[in-house]
C-alpha cells in the first residue's frame, strides 16, 4: 500500500477541479448530518433541562398518593376514588418509620381570583400542610415568618404567598400583614416565599399556603365527583432519611400503608409512590422513541446522500478511465486503485460530514437563540456525524473502487 | 538459440485468442522471439496483424492464451494481476502514442508517477525524477502540466516516466505516431541514445524511418511472425 498522504492530496486536488460537482454531490450528506445533529442537540439540551427541573423535586423525596403519576394503558377512576382517602395521620405515622426523616400531608385545591385594592390575579392556588413544609420543599421564608406548629394545632387563619402573588398583588407595600379573602375566607399573610421558578412551565410561586386544619375547615373536599375524589384529597410528602437508600424507605413505607389499610398478602397497593425517578422514565421513555424516528430519518437521508456519492464516484471512474489505465500500466496494483478511489469517496463523504457538523451546530445554536428551546452539543454527536458520514463513504464508495480497480489496463488506455 | 542469461523476455509459442462476443479472433498463433539485453527491436506489421498483442503480452500488460513467457528465466504468463503490476513498475518503462500523461498532474509529478507504486519517499521521488526529466532536456519545464507543454514536450515527460524507475525493456507503442517529423526525428535521437547508453528498448511502429532506426525489425503479419 502506497502511502496515505499523497492518496489524500490527490482526492483534494480532485475536488478543486470539480467545485461545484463535489459541492454538490456532499449536499446529501451535509442535509443528513445537518439535520441530526441540530435535532439531537436540541433534544439534548431538552433533556437537560427536563432533568434539572425534575431532579428539583428532589431525590429523596417520595409522594404517597392515590394515583400514580406514570398511568399506563386505561386509567380506573372508579377504582382509584374507591382507594382509601390519605390523612394527617398516615403522615405522622410514617414520619416514626426508621428510614424517613419527616412525612408530611399536603392538600392543595385552585382559587377564584385573587384581590387586592386595585390589583387581581387568577389561577392561584390554595395549598394546605404544616410546620414542616418549606424544609421539605425547599422553600425559603424571605420575608415575615414561616408557621409554628402552634398555628396548626389552633387551625390560626395564616398564610405564606408565593412571590409571584406578593408582586402582582402588592407591588408597592410589604404583604406581611394584610388580609387576603380566598373564596371568601379571611386569611392574614404573615410571610412571603422566595422566588422559586417554574417546573415543567407551571409557575411554583403563584399559591399561598396555609395550615392544613384551616384547609380543612375551609375547603371541605368535595366527595361528590370522582375527579375530586382522586386528585382533590390528601399526598403525603416523604423525606427519606440521609444516606438511606430511597428503595428501603419505599419499602417500608410500602409495608406499613399495606398494614394500615389491611391488605391481604394477594392484594394489590391501594396506593401509589412517586418519585422524581418515575417521571425521569417515563420522559426516556418518550424521547427514545424520539431518538429511533431521529436516527431512521437520519440513516434515510444518509443513504441518499450516499447513492449521490456512489453515482458521482461512478462517473468519476468512467472519466478517469485513461487515468486508471495509465497508472496500472507503471505499477498501480488493483489494490492501488482500489485505495485512490475508496480514500476519494471517504474524503468526499467527511468533509461533507464535516460541513453538516457545523451547519448543525450553527443551526442548533440558531435555534436556542430565537426560540425557548436550549440545545446542547456533545462531543459524541460529533463523533457519531463523523461515523456516519465515513461509513457512508465506505459503504457507497466500495462498488465504485472495486468497478476502477478491475478494469482492464489496455481497454483503459484504449478509452478516449 | 542465444545463451540464456542473455535473454531478459522469452516468449515461446504464444498464441493469444479474443472473443467478441462469439467470434474467436485469434489475434496471435504461435509467436516465440527472444528480446536480449541492450537490444534495440522494432515490430512492424499491418493493423491487425498482432503487433499491439504481442507488446502488451511482451509488457505483461496481458497474459497469453497459450504458450509461455518468461522474464529474466522466469515464468511469468500465470503470475495474477498484483503480480504483473509488480513486474510492469519493476521491469518495464512504457510510452505510448498519445503520451498518456494525467492532465492534472505536473510534468514532474508525472515522471514521478511509477516510483508512487513503489513506496519510494516523497523526496527520493522528487529527486530521481527531477533527475530524468533533466536529461530529456525539460527541467525548465517540470512544473508545467501536460497542457501547457508542446506535443514533443509531452512525449519527452513521456521518456522520462518510461526512465524513471531503471527499465530493464522500455515499450513504446508509436513513439512518433502524433508527432509531426522533425519532432518525430528528435524523439528517435533520444531513443537512439538510450540504447547507446545501454537501455533496451522494443517499439511498435508502421514508420519504416521509424523501424529503420532499430537494430531489429520484427515483422508480424496474421499474428505469426514472417520476417525477423
Amino acid at each position: 500500500m502506497t502511502n496515505i498522504g499523497s492518496k489524500l492530496t490527490l482526492s483534494f486536488q480532485t475536488f478543486r477541479s470539480h467545485r461545484l460537482r463535489s459541492f454538490l454531490t456532499m449536499l446529501g450528506i451535509i442535509i443528513g448530518v445537518t439535520t441530526v445533529i441540530a435535532i439531537l442537540s436540541l433534544i439534548e439540551g431538552l433533556n437537560r433541562t427536563v432533568a434539572e427541573q425534575v431532579q428539583s423535586i428532589g431525590s429523596d423525596l417520595i409522594f404517597l398518593q392515590k394515583f400514580s403519576w406514570v398511568q399506563t394503558g386505561h386509567r380506573d377512576l372508579d377504582k382509584l376514588a374507591g382507594r382509601p382517602d390519605l390523612l394527617p395521620d398516615d403522615a405522622e405515622v410514617i414520619t416514626k418509620l426508621s428510614s424517613v426523616e419527616i412525612a408530611i400531608p399536603q392538600i392543595s385545591r385552585q382559587l377564584r381570583k385573587l384581590k387586592y385594592k386595585d390589583n387581581e390575579v387568577s389561577n392561584s392556588s390554595v395549598a394546605g400542610s404544616d410546620e414542616n413544609y418549606s424544609w421539605v420543599n425547599n422553600y425559603v421564608v424571605e420575608s415575615g415568618r414561616d408557621f409554628s406548629r402552634d398555628d396548626v394545632l389552633h387551625r390560626r387563619a395564616v398564610g405564606i404567598i408565593g412571590s409571584y402573588i406578593a408582586t402582582n398583588l402588592f407591588p408597592d407595600e410589604t404583604a406581611v400583614g394584610k388580609d387576603l379573602y380566598l373564596n371568601g375566607h379571611r386569611v392574614k399573610i404573615i410571610g412571603v416565599f422566595k422566588e422559586k421558578g417554574t417546573f415543567l412551565g407551571n409557575s411554583l410561586d403563584d399559591y399561598i399556603l396555609i395550615p392544613y386544619t384551616v384547609f380543612e375547615k375551609f375547603f371541605p373536599i368535595p366527595r361528590g365527583s370522582l375527579w375530586s375524589r382522586v386528585y382533590g384529597g390528601y399526598s403525603i410528602s416523604i423525606k427519606a432519611k440521609d444516606g438511606m437508600k430511597i428503595e428501603e424507605t419505599i419499602d417500608q413505607v410500602r409495608e406499613l400503608m399495606r398494614r394500615r389499610h389491611g391488605l391481604g398478602f394477594d392484594e394489590d397497593d391501594d396506593f401509589e409512590l412517586n418519585t422524581q425517578q418515575i417521571l425521569m422514565d417515563l420522559y426516556q421513555s418518550i424521547t427514545n422513541v424520539g431518538f429511533i424516528a431521529i436516527i431512521a430519518i437520519a440513516a434515510i437521508s444518509l443513504v441518499v446522500g450516499g447513492i449521490g456519492i456512489m453515482n458521482i464516484m461512478l462517473v468519476s471512474v468512467a472519466e478517469r478511465t485513461r487515468e486508471i489505465g495509465i497508472r496500472k500500466a507503471v505499477g498501480a496494483s488493483n489494490n492501488n486503485i482500489l485505495a485512490q478511489f475508496l480514500i476519494e469517496s471517504i474524503v468526499l463523504a467527511l468533509v461533507g460530514g464535516l460541513i453538516g457538523i457545523v451547519f448543525g451546530m450553527l443551526l442548533a445554536w440558531l435555534i436556542s437563540a430565537v426560540s425557548p428551546l436550549k440545545a446542547s452539543v456533545s462531543f459524541w454527536m460529533i463523533l457519531l456525524g463523523f461515523g456516519f458520514s465515513a461509513s457512508v463513504g465506505i459503504f457507497f464508495g466500495i462498488y465504485p473502487a472495486r468497478r476502477a480497480a478491475s478494469l482492464n489496463p489496455i481497454e483503459a488506455l484504449r478509452y478516449e | 538459440m542465444k545463451k540464456k542469461t542473455d535473454s531478459i523476455c522469452r516468449a515461446v509459442d504464444i498464441a493469444k485468442t479474443y472473443w467478441l462476443g462469439k467470434v474467436a479472433v485469434e489475434a496471435l498463433r504461435g509467436v516465440s522471439l527472444d528480446i536480449e539485453r541492450n537490444d534495440y527491436v522494432s515490430i512492424m506489421g499491418a493493423s491487425g496483424s498482432g503487433k499491439s498483442t504481442l507488446v502488451h503480452i511482451l509488457s505483461c500488460l496481458d497474459t497469453p492464451t497459450s504458450g509461455k513467457y518468461y522474464l529474466e528465466n522466469t515464468l511469468v504468463s500465470k503470475y495474477s494481476d498484483e503480480e504483473l503490476a509488480k513486474i510492469r513498475n519493476k521491469f518495464f518503462g512504457f510510452i505510448f502514442q498519445s503520451f498518456s500523461l494525467l492532465p492534472r498532474l505536473s510534468a514532474l509529478d508525472n515522471v514521478a508517477l511509477p516510483l508512487i507504486y513503489r513506496n519510494v519517499s516523497k523526496h527520493e521521488r522528487i529527486a530521481k525524477a527531477k533527475e530524468i526529466i533533466d536529461s530529456v532536456g525539460l527541467a525548465d519545464r517540470m512544473y508545467h502540466r501536460p497542457n501547457e507543454l508542446s506535443g514533443g514536450e509531452c512525449q519527452r515527460v513521456a521518456i522520462a516516466r518510461a526512465l524513471v524507475n531503471d527499465p530493464k525493456v522500455i515499450y513504446a507503442d508509436e513513439p512518433t505516431g502524433n508527432l509531426d517529423s522533425k519532432t518525430g526525428a528528435e524523439i528517435m535521437e533520444i531513443f537512439d541514445r538510450l540504447v547507446d547508453e545501454g537501455n533496451t528498448v522494443v517499439m511498435v511502429t508502421h514508420d519504416m524511418n521509424v523501424a529503420a532506426h532499430a537494430r531489429r525489425t520484427v515483422k508480424l503479419r496474421d499474428g505469426q511472425i514472417i520476417d525477423d
